[in-house]
């Protein structure tokens, strides 16, 4: 009963205090809000419109019909026409471009010569995005033969892309950004909480009253579980409405996965309170350790693409393992048991975290 | 029941190579008001933390209240309350939000609470502030506040760490009377102070200096028994009669108060007026010098000092 009442005081506590600091309220709201108007807006990989010069060197009217066929691609928006391909290489050089088009004198000639190539492209292959885009090009069909052209050979393999058939950018993204806003925020609150009480000498007083660490912790936590529930409603709310984001598989399913995933980030935050001293120090541990999860968690770069030692350091994170459950509850219809082994994971990452932070907390100050 | 609330054997404490308290013997008789005398970094506050439990000794124990420290001192923690030296309630909560939830946290009873919380209000002084936020109140205001705190589950040992380094006299000479009905009421406190006049209101007192017990007893005591001659001088020029008397061999100390200056020589030197007079003679300096008891600060001053002279 004590227990009880101990725990709903740091409760009400926490509560109270959140509700005065309009700052982190204002970030429990707006962090997801804004993240996912950033990144589902921002954040396209179905690139178009890339800026293209042109060096037309032949001029011949195959070569014109061919940069208005181009042109039609909507993938190249032609910015401008040069005289030669060292023309294209400058302003390639200078950034005002992506690709360069450099149609040879004997374009003609070489449409049909099929040892030769009739043109050459020039990428900008700083960006690997845009190489990918600008090999989609080759698929052009450049042998006009003086103007019939030959159809181009029925492709053998066929994709289809199941879940997300239009290939929309946001039904990917987002699943996955519930992933990091959680990590972000479950995380860091949780890490300040703590070691703000311990800044301002708050906790001085609370370990001299018979409050005990578990009420403390647990009471602490409460709070912020309901805030990630809370969170992840938003998110939900917004892929829906503005980017409608499928919901195929259980929303309990999901729930259920979430609430080992806030758990797991949560132990992690209370690990990194007993390791910071002030809530700078906590912060900047929460980033060290938000960058591998945006990297190496399969949000940005697909996970099979990585090196062995990247895969083993993403199969640690918690947030690897929540978007392969987001992705395959929400787009993939799949149910929480056939995804047991990510459901696994998150639970010995949270079992592993509390233990060490249980272990290192301690009421006492020494 | 033990008449002593705390008793304290050979209580040490290391933070790594520094030893903050050394070997300390303490003897806090119940219902009284024990000070604790020291300068900053004397192992004042580390003291009172190994006897709450915040710190485990490295050496040595100690009895509070029938428990023994180091130890398992849940069952402690609702007997005593405690007051760090810094304010440590919640700034971002109101004065009766900060009631409330001490209140809940020591599980006071439920239908106690409103009216234990109004009496604190009224008695601490802090009815007008009772919907301000804790954060913007004056140093006396959060004084207060923290006392209430402390001592709203009627705590048998109270421990208060310089508890009135933030506040002005008038603050600080209200806060003394509480502390004084309290101590009435049957509450033991133990009271870490660096004011020689608040050290001097209590009923016992023990100085402490580099983590080492120097003084215990009485002030009344304490200022009977410093082991040395107090010697007043008005001098016209008090500076350079201080470098004169400072050159002394037997003179342990030398403080200057406005125009009078305080000499400390140990009481085996038989005529220690005529010692200062004939040396201010030599250099042609004209003062008056007198014997005068020992203040306080003359014990404090003795205590602390360096222990060459007063060893033989």
């Amino acid at each position: 009963m004590r227990f009880f009442g101990r725990m709903l005081a740091i409760i009400k506590k926490e509560v109270r205090q959140l509700s005065r600091d309009r700052l982190t309220f204002g970030m429990i709201v707006g962090i997801p809000i804004l993240q996912i108007l950033l990144f589902g807006y921002a954040i396209n990989t179905d690139v178009r419109n890339l800026k293209t010069a042109i060096a037309n060197e032949s001029n011949s009217d195959l070569s014109r019909q061919f940069i208005a066929e181009l042109g039609q691609t909507q993938v190249v928006d032609i910015v401008g026409h040069v005289a030669t391909p060292a023309e294209l290489e400058e302003q390639l050089r200078m950034g005002a471009i992506s690709i360069g088009v450099s149609i040879p004198p004997d374009f003609d000639r070489r449409t049909t010569d099929r040892n030769r190539a009739a043109i050459n492209l020039l990428v900008d292959g700083s960006d690997p995005t845009i190489v990918g885009i600008a090999s989609q090009l080759k698929a052009m069909p450049v042998r006009f033969d003086a103007g019939a052209a030959i159809e181009s050979p029925p492709p053998n393999i066929e994709v289809r892309a199941y879940y997300n058939p239009e290939r929309r950018t946001p039904v990917n993204i987002i699943p996955g950004l519930m992933g990091i806003i959680l990590t972000l925020t479950m995380t860091m609150f949780t890490a300040v909480a703590i070691v703000r009480e311990r800044e301002r000498g708050n906790l001085e007083l609370l370990i001299n009253t018979p409050v005990t660490s578990a009420e403390l912790m647990v009471g602490k936590v409460i709070p912020y579980i309901v805030i990630g529930m809370i969170q992840l409603a938003l998110i939900l709310i917004v892929g829906d409405l503005l980017f409608q984001v499928p919901m195929r598989g259980s929303i309990v399913d999901l729930y259920l996965a979430a609430g080992a995933f806030i758990a797991a980030n949560l132990s992690l935050g209370l690990f990194i309170s007993t390791a910071a001293k002030t809530q700078f120090q906590a912060m900047q541990v929460t980033i060290f350790f938000l960058l591998p999860s945006i990297l190496l968690s399969g949000f940005v770069f697909p996970f099979d693409g990585m090196p062995r030692f990247a895969q083993l350091l993403g199969e640690i994170l918690p947030t690897t393992h929540f978007i392969r459950l987001t992705r395959g509850i929400m787009l993939r219809d799949a149910a929480l048991l056939e995804l047991y082994p990510e459901l696994i994971a998150l639970a010995v990452f949270a079992t592993v975290m509390m233990t060490a932070a249980a272990l290192r907390f301690t009421k006492r100050l020494d | 029941m033990s008449e002593l609330a705390i008793k304290a054997r050979g209580l040490s404490k290391d933070f790594g190579d520094l030893r903050a308290v050394s070997s300390l013997d303490l003897d806090v008789p119940r219902g009284q008001i024990y000070g604790f005398l020291g300068p900053n970094g004397s192992g004042k506050s580390t003291t009172i933390r190994m006897l709450c439990g915040l710190l485990k000794p490295t050496e040595g124990s100690a009895d509070v209240l029938g428990v023994h420290v180091p130890g398992s001192t849940h069952d402690l923690k609702p007997r005593i309350g405690y007051m760090t030296q810094k304010f440590s309630l919640f700034g971002d909560m109101t004065v009766h939000e900060n009631l409330q939830f001490i209140a809940e946290i020591y599980s006071f009873p439920v239908r106690d609470r409103a009216a234990r919380i109004a009496e604190l209000l009224d008695k601490y002084d802090l009815v007008p502030q009772a919907k301000q936020l804790a954060g913007t109140m004056s140093g006396g205001q959060k004084q207060r506040l923290a006392l209430a705190c402390a001592v709203l589950h009627h705590p048998e040992l109270l421990l208060l760490d310089e508890p009135t380094s933030a506040v002005d006299p008038q603050s600080r000479r209200d806060f003394w009377s509480n502390l004084f009905r309290l101590a009435e009421g049957g509450t033991t406190i133990m009271v870490s102070t660096h004011y020689m006049d608040e050290a001097e209101r209590c009923h016992r007192l023990a100085i402490l200096d580099e983590g080492v017990k120097v003084a215990d007893g009485t002030p009344q005591a304490l200022q009977a028994d410093t082991g040395m001659h107090i010697v007043e001088v008005t001098a016209e020029d008090p500076y350079a009669a201080q470098a004169v008397i400072y050159e002394l061999a037997e003179v342990v100390s030398v403080t200057q108060l406005g125009v009078r200056l305080r000499v400390l020589i140990p009481e085996r030197i038989s005529e220690p007026v005529r010692l200062v007079e004939s040396a201010l003679a030599a250099r042609q300096l004209s003062a008056d010098v007198r014997k005068t008891p020992a203040s306080l600060e003359d014990v404090f001053v003795a205590a602390t000092m360096d222990r060459p002279v007063s060893a033989t």
